[in-house]
C-alpha cells in the first residue's frame, strides 16, 4: 500500500514539472503555431541564470524569479529575431510548415553550445532549498516531501495565474484572439506581433520554472549533457499533444497523467521501460483519441 | 470624412487583382460595389483595411492614406472591415467577441455604452452574450460581425458579402440594420455584396467592378436603372 501511494506521489510530482514544460510548449503553439524544440536550451539556460544568481543571493526564490524573467527575455528575443522573420519568409511552398520547426532544432544545438561556452560543460550544482526528505508516518516513510509538496504548489499556482490571464483579462483575450484568428484580431485593433512576443515571454518563464524544479526535484546536480532536459523536452511536448496542445488545462492533465502512469510501468513492470514508456503512451493516445485529451475533433490547425 | 480612392492598383502575385479603381464616399452615405466573382470586390476591401498592399495609388482618410500602415492601425482611425464569411472567431463567446472590438479603446466606460448600443440594435446577442459563437446561427454571427466592428467606434465601415448564405428574410434584416447604423453613427459604408439588387436598393451610390476595373459608376438609382447593369447582375 506504502509503495502504491508513493509511486502516485512521485508520478504527481514528475507529471507536475512536465506539465510546466508541456504549458510552455501550448503557449508558443497557441501564439505562432511553431513546436518550439529549443524549449529544452531555454529551459536550460534559465536554470543556469538561476544558478548564476544564487552565487549573488543566498535564496532558491530569487534566483527562480530571475530566471523566469531571464527565461521571458530570451523566449521574447527569439521570438523577435528569428521567429518573426522565420515566418514573414516562408509563406508558401512546403518548406513553409517546416522551416520554423528545423530552425527551433538548430537554435536548441547553439544555445547548447553557447552555455557549455559560458559555464563549461561539468556538473553544477543547486541546492534544493526544502528538504527532499520524505515525511515519515510511523515507520514507513512518504517519498513525499516539503520539496515535492512546494512543486506541486507551485505548479498548481502558475496554473491558475495563467488562466486567470489568459481567460479573464483584456492581454488575455488578445492572445486568444491572436491565437485563433491573426486576421480578425488584426482587424479588432489587436497588436498581433506584439501579442505573440508576450505568448513567447510567458512560454520562457513557464519553461524556466520547469527546468528549476526539475533539477530541486532531482540531487540538485545538472549540467549541458543532462539527459533530463531532453527528456523534459520530449515529456512536456508528449503532455502537450495528449492535452490537445491548444488547451492549457488540457496540457496539465496531460503532464499528470505522463507522470503517474509512467511512474507505475517504471515500479511495476519494469525501471528499464523510462525512455519507452513516455512515447508508448504517446502511440496510445494517438491511436485511440488523435485529437488529444481536451482537444476537438476536426479543430483547428494551422 | 470623405474616403477618396485613386487610381488603385492591387496585384495577387503576378495577378492584376484591381486596375486604377477610383471612387469616393462621403460621410453618412453607403456605395455599394457590386460585380461577379473574381471581379475584385473582397481585395478591394482587404486593401483599404490594411490586410493586403497596394501596387499604386492612393486612398486618403482623415489625412491618411490607407494603403500605408498596418490593419491594426486603421482601426485606430476608424475604419472597421467586416471580412466574408467566417467574420467573428468561434471559440470566443458573444460578448468576447464584441469586447475585442474595443480592446484598443482606452476609455473603458464609453466602450461599454458602445456594448449597450449594438445589445440595443441586435437584442439576440445580449441574449446569447455568454454562449459561444459556435451556438450563432449565419444571421447572428453577421450581427455579431457587424456589432464587433461597431464596438471600435468606426466612421468609415467596410462591409463583405454580409448577405452570403442567409436566408431572403434574414437578408431583409440585415440590410435594415446597415442602413440604421450609417444613420445612426454618420457612417461611411463601402458595401460589397453579390447581391446586387439588395445592395443597390439602400446604397446612395454604386460601382460596378468588371475584372478589377470600374466598368460602371452612378447614384444607386442610375445603376439600377441602367440596362447593361440590369441585365448583367440584376438579372432582369
Amino acid at each position: 500500500m506504502f509503495q502504491f501511494i508513493n509511486t502516485l506521489l512521485i508520478g504527481i510530482t514528475s507529471g507536475a514539472i512536465y506539465a510546466l514544460m508541456a504549458l510552455s510548449i501550448v503557449l508558443v503553439w497557441r501564439s505562432t503555431r511553431v513546436i518550439n524544440f529549443a524549449q529544452a536550451g531555454q529551459a536550460l539556460t534559465s536554470t543556469f541564470i538561476g544558478f548564476q544568481t544564487l552565487k549573488y543571493v543566498d535564496s532558491f526564490w530569487i534566483a527562480l524569479i530571475v530566471a523566469m524573467i531571464g527565461g521571458a527575455i530570451i523566449s521574447a528575443l527569439i521570438e523577435i529575431t528569428l521567429m518573426r522573420v522565420l515566418l514573414k519568409h516562408s509563406t508558401s511552398g512546403a518548406i513553409a510548415g517546416v522551416a520554423p520547426i528545423i530552425a527551433t532544432l538548430g537554435l536548441l544545438e547553439v544555445m547548447q553550445a553557447v552555455i557549455t561556452l559560458i559555464w563549461g560543460g561539468a556538473d553544477s550544482l543547486i541546492t534544493p532549498p526544502l528538504s527532499n526528505t520524505g515525511f515519515t508516518i510511523g515507520t514507513n516513510t512518504l517519498v513525499f516531501s516539503p520539496m515535492k509538496l512546494a512543486i506541486i504548489a507551485i505548479v498548481a499556482l502558475l496554473l491558475v495565474l495563467l488562466s486567470l490571464i489568459v481567460q479573464k483579462t483584456s492581454i488575455g483575450l488578445s492572445l486568444r484572439a491572436a491565437a485563433f484568428s491573426p486576421e480578425l484580431a488584426r482587424l479588432a485593433g489587436v497588436r498581433v506581433d506584439a501579442v505573440r512576443t508576450l505568448g513567447w515571454a510567458l512560454s520562457g518563464a513557464t519553461g524556466a520554472v520547469a527546468g528549476l524544479l526539475l533539477v530541486a526535484n532531482g540531487n540538485g546536480s545538472f549540467s549541458t549533457a543532462s539527459m533530463e532536459f531532453s527528456l523534459l523536452l520530449i515529456s512536456g511536448f508528449i503532455a502537450a499533444v495528449i492535452g490537445g496542445l491548444e488547451s492549457l488545462l488540457g496540457a496539465v492533465i496531460g503532464g499528470l497523467a505522463l507522470g503517474i502512469i509512467t511512474a507505475f510501468v517504471l515500479m511495476y513492470i519494469s525501471d528499464s521501460l523510462f525512455f519507452i514508456a513516455p512515447f508508448v503512451i504517446l502511440l496510445l493516445v494517438l491511436f485511440i483519441r488523435p485529437q488529444g485529451i481536451l482537444g476537438k475533433k476536426g479543430g483547428r490547425r494551422a | 470624412m470623405t474616403l477618396h480612392v485613386e487610381n488603385l492598383t492591387v496585384h495577387h502575385g503576378a495577378i492584376q487583382a484591381l486596375t486604377q479603381v477610383s471612387f469616393e464616399v462621403k460621410p453618412g452615405e453607403l456605395t455599394a460595389v457590386i460585380g461577379s466573382n473574381g471581379a475584385g470586390k473582397s481585395t478591394l476591401l482587404r486593401t483599404l483595411s490594411g490586410l493586403k498592399s497596394a501596387t499604386t495609388g492612393t486612398a486618403t482618410w482623415k489625412g491618411h492614406n490607407l494603403l500605408h500602415g498596418k490593419a491594426e492601425s486603421h482601426v485606430r482611425h476608424g475604419v472597421a472591415h467586416v471580412s466574408e464569411g467566417k467574420s467573428v472567431i468561434p471559440e470566443l463567446t458573444v460578448e468576447e467577441n464584441l469586447d475585442l472590438g474595443a480592446l484598443w479603446r482606452r476609455n473603458k466606460a464609453e466602450a461599454n455604452a458602445t456594448k449597450r448600443e449594438v445589445f440595443d440594435l441586435f437584442p439576440r446577442l445580449e441574449e446569447r452574450r455568454k454562449q459561444t459563437t459556435e451556438t450563432l446561427s449565419g444571421g447572428e454571427r453577421q450581427m455579431l460581425a457587424i456589432g464587433r466592428a461597431l464596438m471600435s467606434k468606426p466612421e468609415l465601415l467596410l462591409l463583405d458579402e454580409p448577405s452570403l448564405g442567409l436566408a431572403p428574410l434574414l437578408v431583409k434584416q440585415i440590410f435594415e440594420a446597415i442602413v440604421n447604423v450609417t444613420k445612426q453613427y454618420g457612417l461611411s459604408v463601402v458595401l460589397v455584396e453579390q447581391n446586387a439588387m439588395g445592395a443597390l436598393n439602400i446604397a446612395d451610390s454604386g460601382i460596378v467592378l468588371n475584372l478589377g476595373s470600374v466598368a460602371t459608376r452612378g447614384s444607386a438609382q442610375e445603376l439600377s436603372s441602367d440596362p447593361a447593369v440590369r441585365a448583367a447582375y440584376l438579372g432582369y
